[in-house]
């Protein structure tokens, strides 16, 4: 496998960084060749665009960013913290407090409601509750009004949204609470262009604000160039 | 925190599946129901049936086993072995032990129904539950030797109203041949319902019975030796012998010796018994059945939990997506456990409420219909302790058996990658 990085200025390093891989692999299977991935640091704040063809190990990398999996080798860091040093529960707990994630589509409990999604994070970690300004109700208001999520939407069922509202939902949950890292696994697929754009706009300055990293997994190599960094994964030659 | 929104998940998630739920719940409720009920018909039956008499402390007859005195004397089931002479009689009622005797005459019937023949002393002295005395719900108790008092399910269901006239069968069975033609009664008065073989019975006076049987000596009418009733009337109609005797005896402390004394009785061989034990016996022999009926409710209980079990495990093919959600935000495997787990336990939980409703309606709605119709008295009242911890068993159940699907979401939740169960 082999892989390009492009890294930008490094900003000073006054805190910890969002990521740090170093020699990390993961091996799904014994049978079949570990994943490996390049060296990657991201600094706090700035963002990563990552793109691969499928089979690459752009999920597995997510779920090693999410802790939901260790790495089988090398070492990873998530805001200075040694994800494999941690016990599956407190890798949940971490998740819950630091990061953010937004799926393809279908990103929302179907039997909760729009406001009810956003505030989710909120009631499953209580950082991420102490963080929402000034509490998780009216942060969740604020960032689906930024979002463009019309406000008699916001307590029926989620059902009832278009696809495009359902992923700003999604990102309006993400953002909630201010998490330092917010994974999107290509979250702009099911949009036409347009909600494209304004999606990774929204996305991009709502999590300046807030200070937060985000990666972003994308097929589309021509959104690559309003990120920070890049890292392209490449079909391993098994 | 994390068990308040389990629950508040699980609420909404129950919620927003109501439809596919509603009919697991029923099945639930219906099978609840009917667990509740056949333990509550059993308590209420077995209490009811206990309480057949009340305020008796012996029951006198011929020599015989407890059984069988109680079952013609009480139940009208079966028959004497053979009878009291009227002097035994007259000498019990000079014992200072015994505060009232009640005769009882047994041996003709009307309809099917048994003929009794007794006194006033009967409606005075024969209690029943929780020593409710019999009442009359028309017209009055016999004075005259033709008359007769009506139980309450013989009258409606010979439509027979006071007034009307009757004519006994001599002899027991449904359909008799020799009836006592030349006599008919009156009707003075009708039972008010009580749930006991009293409704099945009617009651004449002693005199009444043995005015009939003038000339009838050898089993039949003998032409030319019956009478009118005008003339039976001058006649002397002290009986000769009665079947049995209701004793009551206010030094309840006196009773087990009495019993001995009439057990000993020198005059005749008698059986004095105590109707309560009587009827616990009886009980414990008819009461093999309703164990069975039970344990056969558990099982329909414990298949619709296994049932529901199977539809919460269909339904999470459904809910991959959703559980990637809540383990991408933060939730761990014991939480998306605990899911399931909460489910469960708030369906049957609301189906233990439904059936308590369902239930208390039921009893309510059939209870006037039972006791007309069947004779049976069951009444609304609270649960009972074992009811109670029957109920609770089966939340107690329901978890159990929401473990499989629990341990299965848990397990797979530990597995599986950020996003959707195959995204790796």
């Amino acid at each position: 496998m082999t892989n390009r990085t492009h890294q930008s200025d490094p900003t000073p390093d006054t805190e910890p960084q969002t990521l740090k891989l170093s020699g990390v692999a993961f091996q799904w299977d014994s049978s079949k060749a570990p994943l490996r991935y390049p060296d990657v640091t991201l600094q706090a704040g700035s963002h990563l665009f990552l793109q691969g063809p499928s089979g690459s190990g752009k999920s597995t990398l997510m779920s090693l960013l999410g802790g939901l999996i260790t790495p089988s080798e090398g070492r990873l860091e998530v805001l200075g913290t040694s994800l494999a040093s941690l016990s599956s529960g407190q890798r949940d707990r971490f998740r819950a407090d630091h990061i953010g994630v937004i799926f393809q589509q279908f990103n929302l409990v179907p039997y909760l409601s729009p406001m009810d999604n956003v505030r989710l994070p909120c009631r499953l970690s209580r950082k991420r509750l102490q963080r929402a300004k000034p509490d998780a109700t009216t942060e969740a208001r604020s960032l689906l009004t930024a979002l463009g999520i019309p406000e008699d939407s916001w307590h029926r069922s989620v059902l009832q949204l278009s696809v495009g509202q359902q992923q700003r939902v999604a990102a309006a949950r993400a953002l909630i609470g201010g998490p330092e890292l917010i994974l999107a696994d290509e979250p702009t697929s099911a949009l036409d262009t347009n909600n494209r754009d304004r999606f990774i706009a929204l996305l991009l300055e709502l999590a300046a604000k807030q200070r937060c990293s985000v990666v972003f997994v994308s097929h589309d190599q021509s959104l690559a160039n309003q990120f920070d960094q890049q890292l392209h994964l490449q079909e391993s030659t098994r | 925190m994390n068990l308040k929104l389990a629950f508040s998940l699980s609420i909404a998630s129950l919620w927003h599946r109501r439809n596919v739920l509603a009919l697991v719940t029923l099945t639930l409720t219906l099978s609840i129901t009917l667990l509740l009920g056949i333990q509550y018909l059993r308590t209420e039956v077995k209490q009811s049936f206990t309480n057949t008499i009340a305020g008796t402390d012996l029951i006198v007859g011929a020599r015989s086993g407890q059984l069988n005195l109680l079952l013609y004397t009480v139940f009208h089931i079966g028959n004497a072995t053979n009878n009291i002479r009227w002097e035994s009689f007259q000498d019990l009622k000079t014992d200072n032990r015994i505060d009232w005797l009640v005769p009882i005459s047994l041996g003709d019937s009307y309809k099917g129904h048994r003929v009794v023949g007794t006194t006033d002393q009967f409606q005075k002295h024969y209690k029943y539950g929780r020593g409710e005395p019999i009442e009359l719900a028309r017209g009055a108790w016999f004075e005259e030797v033709f008359e007769v008092v009506l139980g309450a399910q013989v009258a409606s269901k010979h439509q027979h109203n006071v007034g009307d006239a009757v004519v006994l069968s001599h002899g027991g069975g449904r359909t008799s041949f020799s009836n006592h033609e030349a006599t008919p009664f009156t009707v003075s008065g009708i039972l008010a319902p009580t749930g006991t073989p009293v409704d099945q019975a009617v009651y004449v006076s002693l005199g009444g019975l043995e005015a009939i049987h003038i000339g009838w000596e050898s089993g039949v009418a003998i032409p030319g030796r019956t009478v009118t009733p005008e003339q039976a009337k001058e006649r002397d109609l002290t009986p000769d012998a009665i079947t049995a005797a209701l004793v009551g005896i206010e030094r309840r402390i006196l009773t087990f010796q009495v019993q001995r004394d009439l057990n000993q009785y020198s005059g005749e061989p008698l059986s004095a018994i105590l109707p309560g034990v009587a009827l616990s016996e009886l009980w414990r022999i008819m009461g093999q059945f309703e164990n069975v009926l039970l344990a056969i409710t558990v099982f329909v209980v414990l298949t619709s939990l296994i049932g529901l079990a199977a539809v919460l495990l269909s339904l999470q093919v459904q809910r991959r997506q959703e559980i990637a959600i809540l383990r991408a935000t933060g939730a761990s495997p014991l939480l998306i456990a605990l899911l399931y787990v909460i489910e469960c336990l708030l369906l049957t939980l609301v189906a233990c409420g439904l059936a308590l409703g369902v239930g208390a309606a039921g009893i309510t709605l059939v209870s006037p219909w039972l006791l007309d119709t069947y004779g049976l008295k069951i009444a609304l009242r609270p649960l009972s302790g074992t009811e109670w911890l029957i109920l609770a068993g089966v939340p107690l159940a329901a978890v159990c058996v929401s473990l499989l699907p629990a341990i299965k979401a848990w397990r797979s939740s530990r597995k599986q990658g950020l996003g959707h169960a195959n995204s790796w």
